[in-house]
C-alpha cells in the first residue's frame, strides 16, 4: 500500500487533568472514506478537532508524508486538510455566498468562482439560496453550506464531525451520497458518527473508539457485521 | 441665543461629531475582529495631529523614529515565536515588513519635511497606521486568546505607554497645524471653512472606502468573518493574527487621518487625544460596540451636545457628555440579555 495521506501516531489530548484521547492511531489513504465510530464522549469530536490543529496534541502527525503536528490551524488547510465542524462554524450573519467565497480565501476571485460554481453543481440548493444569510438555513442546508465552503479550500482530506446530526433522514441519505461522490471525485474523507450503521456502510475502514482510544479498528462491512460492534452500536434492526 | 450662535453651535457639533463617529467606528471595527476595547485609540490622533504639524513646519516628527523601533522590537517577537521554523521567505518578508518599510518612511519624512501639505499628509497617515500592527504585534498578538477583560487591562497600558512615549518623542509643548486651505464659503449667516468641508468630506470618503472594503473585497469579508466567528474563520484558512493587525493598521489610519482633521481647529498635545478618543468611545458604546450606524447617529449626538454644553455651560462640558453614557448603559442592559463570553 502506498503512504497514507493523513496520519496520527499514538497521538494524545488532554482537558487539564483528564485525557481525553489516548494513544490513538490512524491513517487515511488517498481514495478511502475511512469512519471513526464510537458512543457520545468517546473522544471522537476531539480527535479531529486535534488533527486540524485546534487542540494541543502529544504524538507525531503527517500530512502527505510531511509532519505537521507544528502547523497552525490555518497551515493545515492550506496543505489540504479540512474539518467540517460538529457545529457547522458558519459565518450565520453573512450571505452563503460569501461564506463559500471566504473557503477560497487564499485564491483569486476567478479560481473562486470556479470552484464555487463546482459547488453549486454538487449542492444546487445552494445555488438556490446564495443571497439568503447562513444563519437563516435549515439545518440540512446549513451542513451542505459547512460542507462546501470546506470544499472551496481544495482539501485532499476532509474530515466531517457528525455531518447527520439532527437531520431529516432523507438529508442523511444525500449527505451520504455526497460524501461517495466526494470519494469518486479523490477528496478522501474521514467520518465521525454517531449514526454508526450509515458510517459503516459507506465507509471502507472504520475505527471503534472508546474512553479516547481505540479498541478495534478493520474494515468496515466486517466491523459491520461483528456481534459486539452491532450489539453496542447499530442496535437491533 | 439667536439663529447665527445656534448655526455655528451645530456646525461646530457636527464637525467634531463627524471626527468622533470616524473613531467610534475604529472602536467598532477594533473590538468585532479582536474583541480589543481599544482605549489608546486617542493616542493614534494625537500621534496623527503631532506629526502632521510637525512635518508641515519642516521638522521631522517623533513618530518618524518611533516606528523603526517598534518595527524592530515586534521583529524579534516574531523571530523568537518563530525560531524554529525560520525559512528564507520568511526574513524577506520580515526585512521588508519591519526594517525596509519602517526606515524607507523616515527616510522620506526626512526628505519631505516642510515640502507640501499634501507630502505630509500622506506620510503622516502611511506613517502613524504603519504603527499599527506592530503594537498589535507587541501589546496583543500574545494574549489574542485571552478574555475581553485581559486585553483591556492590556489596551489601558499600551494607552498609557503611548501617551508616555508622545511626551518623550513629541515633547510637552502642543501643536497646531494650518489650515489644510482657506477656503471659506458663507452660508447664510454662517461661514463654512474649508477645513469644516475638508472634515465632512474625509468622513463620508472615509465610510464609504470602508463600507466598499468590507461589502466588496474579500479581505474586508475575511475581517468581518473573523469577527462573526474566529473559529470557523481559522477553519477556511483565514489567518486571524493577520486580520488583528489589519484591524490596528486601519484604526491608526482613522486615528492618523481625525487627528490631520484636527490639528488645524486645535492645539493638540501629546496627551489631547485620550479625552477625545473617550468621546468616540461613548458614540461607539451607544452603538453596542457592534452597530456602524449608530455609532455615527451617536457620535454626531455627541458632538452636539457638547457644542451646546460648552455654550450653557462650559465648565461641564465633558461631565455632560460622559454623563450620558449612564442612562444608555442602563437601557442597554435592560434591554439586551446577558450573553456569557465565549471561552
Amino acid at each position: 500500500m502506498s503512504k497514507p495521506l493523513l496520519s496520527l501516531s499514538n497521538l494524545s489530548v488532554s482537558y487539564g487533568k483528564v485525557e481525553a484521547v489516548r494513544g490513538v492511531s490512524l491513517e487515511v489513504f488517498a481514495g478511502e472514506i475511512v469512519t471513526v465510530i464510537g458512543a457520545n464522549g468517546a473522544g471522537k469530536s476531539t480527535l479531529l478537532n486535534a488533527a486540524m490543529g485546534i487542540l494541543p496534541a502529544v504524538g507525531e502527525q503527517t500530512f502527505d508524508g510531511a509532519a505537521m503536528g507544528r502547523l497552525e490551524v490555518e497551515d493545515r488547510v492550506a496543505v489540504g486538510l479540512s474539518l467540517v465542524s460538529e457545529r457547522r462554524e458558519l459565518f450565520s450573519s453573512m450571505s452563503v455566498e460569501d461564506n463559500l467565497r471566504l473557503g477560497a480565501v487564499r485564491f483569486s476571485e476567478r479560481e473562486a468562482q470556479a470552484r464555487m460554481a463546482g459547488v453549486f453543481d454538487r449542492f444546487p440548493r445552494l445555488k438556490e439560496r446564495r443571497r439568503q444569510e447562513a444563519g437563516t438555513m435549515s439545518g440540512g442546508e446549513r451542513q451542505m453550506l459547512a460542507m462546501g465552503r470546506a470544499l472551496m479550500a481544495g482539501p485532499k482530506v476532509l474530515m466531517l464531525d457528525e455531518p447527520s446530526l439532527g437531520l431529516a433522514p432523507r438529508i442523511v441519505a444525500d449527505i451520504f451520497t455526497i460524501i461517495e461522490d466526494l470519494r469518486k471525485d479523490g477528496v478522501a474523507i474521514l467520518l465521525v458518527e454517531q449514526n454508526a450503521r450509515a458510517a459503516l456502510n459507506a465507509a471502507d475502514r472504520a475505527y471503534v473508539m472508546e474512553l479516547g482510544e481505540i479498541t478495534m479498528s478493520g474494515k468496515a462491512a466486517d466491523l459491520a457485521n461483528d456481534p459486539q460492534i452491532e450489539r453496542s452500536y447499530l442496535g437491533f434492526h | 441665543m439667536d439663529l447665527t450662535i445656534l448655526l455655528f453651535l451645530v456646525q461646530d457639533g457636527i464637525t467634531n461629531g463627524a471626527i468622533y463617529a470616524l473613531l467610534g467606528f475604529a472602536l467598532v471595527l477594533v473590538f468585532a475582529v479582536t474583541r480589543i476595547i481599544f482605549i489608546p485609540q486617542g493616542e493614534f490622533v494625537a500621534y496623527g495631529a503631532l506629526t502632521y504639524a510637525m512635518l508641515q513646519g519642516g521638522h521631522v516628527p517623533g513618530t518618524a523614529y518611533l516606528l523603526p523601533i517598534f518595527a524592530f522590537v515586534a521583529l524579534l517577537f516574531d523571530l523568537y515565536a518563530e525560531r524554529s521554523r525560520i525559512t528564507g521567505a520568511f526574513l524577506l518578508r520580515q526585512g521588508i515588513d519591519k526594517i525596509v518599510v519602517p526606515l524607507g518612511l523616515l527616510f522620506a519624512a526626512r526628505e519631505l519635511a516642510g515640502v507640501s501639505t499634501i507630502a505630509s499628509l500622506v506620510l503622516t497617515v502611511a506613517i502613524v497606521s504603519a504603527l499599527g500592527p506592530h503594537l498589535y504585534r507587541i501589546a496583543f498578538q500574545p494574549l489574542a486568546d485571552r478574555s475581553v477583560l485581559v486585553l483591556l487591562i492590556a489596551a489601558v497600558g499600551t494607552h498609557l505607554a503611548l501617551t508616555g512615549l508622545g511626551l518623550v518623542f513629541f515633547g510637552a509643548e502642543g501643536q497646531r497645524a494650518d489650515a489644510l486651505t482657506d477656503f471659506s464659503v458663507d452660508l447664510g449667516p454662517l461661514p463654512v471653512s474649508g477645513q469644516n468641508i475638508a472634515v465632512y468630506v474625509a468622513t463620508l470618503l472615509l465610510i464609504a472606502g470602508l463600507y466598499w472594503f468590507f461589502e466588496r473585497t474579500v479581505q474586508g469579508k475575511a475581517l468581518r468573518a473573523t469577527a462573526v466567528n474566529r473559529l470557523g474563520a481559522r477553519l477556511v484558512g483565514i489567518r486571524t493574527k493577520g486580520t488583528g493587525k489589519i484591524a490596528l493598521a486601519l484604526a491608526a489610519g482613522i486615528g492618523a487621518v481625525s487627528g490631520v482633521l484636527l490639528a488645524p481647529m486645535t492645539t493638540i498635545y501629546y496627551d489631547t487625544g485620550f479625552v477625545i478618543g473617550l468621546k468616540g468611545f461613548v458614540a461607539a458604546i451607544i452603538g453596542g460596540l457592534a452597530s456602524y450606524p449608530l455609532a455615527a447617529a451617536a457620535a454626531l449626538a455627541v458632538g452636539l451636545i457638547e457644542s451646546f454644553a460648552s455654550f450653557f455651560a462650559s465648565d461641564y462640558k465633558e461631565v455632560i457628555v460622559f454623563t450620558l453614557l449612564i442612562p444608555v448603559l442602563l437601557v442597554r442592559s435592560f434591554a439586551s440579555k446577558h450573553t456569557d463570553e465565549e471561552d
